[in-house]
């Protein structure tokens, strides 16, 4: 079961468009929302409300700098991301084992009964 | 499937039939599974699984024996799971032979699964990977911009 900060992080980072600004900030280090704006097919309207997803869920942060907003990558958050992911996957995989012993051992146990 | 978080799977030395048992019984799923699972393999059904303290409810999507076993979990309490608000597990079981089975699962989310091809098509281009490896290479690139 994931919690709910991780929920957060899956639904921020689930949408094409939010992880499109994601990139721009990971690769242009801090911009304004209007820079962003002018590098995306979506209005600047958009723009702002995927900022303000992402920052909820920690991923970005942002500063004033004279009357400019300046936002930028939350890298430890990202790398905690990263790690949260690799965990799930191991998660399932430790899954799939149990189940892999449970049904080798059940159908071990039914050859036993009625060999054929 | 573009848009997947996670895939795993693995091969059992078992029919599939004994697989399909494993992983819908919900006395054998909390074996494997959560530590308590309230569920009846139905679609549509609603039911619940605990885990330690925590818990949360799930509600089957598709029941399709022996192959196929859906579900999705980690909605908002209170909102019927659908998608854009949940994550989709996929059971996939597939014979190799009489006595073996491959078993997949996939987890996925959001609102992907709900868009136009084409945009799916662009979007599996883009991140061949997944989500996993979205995430690495985002880490990775960070790790190395110079700080300044």
């Amino acid at each position: 079961m994931t919690t709910q900060a991780d929920d957060e992080l899956w639904s921020a980072i689930g949408d094409p468009s939010r992880r499109r600004v994601l990139d721009l900030l990971v690769s242009h280090g801090e911009v304004s929302a209007s820079w962003l704006a002018g590098r995306v097919p979506f209005s600047r309207q958009a723009v702002s409300k995927h900022l303000v997803v992402l920052e909820r869920a920690r991923l970005i942060s942002r500063r004033k700098q004279g009357r400019e907003v300046l936002y930028q990558v939350e890298a430890d958050r990202l790398d905690q991301a990263a790690r949260a992911m690799a965990e799930l996957a191991t998660q399932w995989d430790r899954r799939l084992d149990a189940i892999k012993r449970l049904a080798e051992a059940a159908h071990a146990e039914s050859k036993q009964r009625s060999p054929s | 499937m573009p848009d997947l978080m996670i895939d795993r799977d693995v091969l059992i030395e078992a029919p599939v039939e004994v697989v399909w048992r494993t992983i819908t019984d919900p006395d054998q799923m909390s074996q494997w599974f959560a530590d308590r699972v309230e569920l009846v393999v139905e679609p549509g059904a609603h039911g619940y699984m605990e885990f330690g303290d925590q818990g949360g409810p799930v509600v089957v999507e598709t029941v399709d024996p022996p192959t196929r076993f859906s579900f999705r979990w980690n909605h908002p309490r209170g909102e019927e799971p659908v998608t854009g608000n949940s994550m989709l597990v996929e059971f996939t079981l597939t014979p190799e032979g009489d006595e073996r089975t491959r078993l997949r699962v996939v987890e996925s989310g959001h609102e992907l699964l709900a868009r136009p091809e084409a945009e799916k098509q662009r979007y599996a281009d883009e991140h061949r990977g997944g989500w996993g490896e979205y995430l690495d290479r985002l880490a990775s690139v960070l790790a190395k911009r110079d700080p300044g």
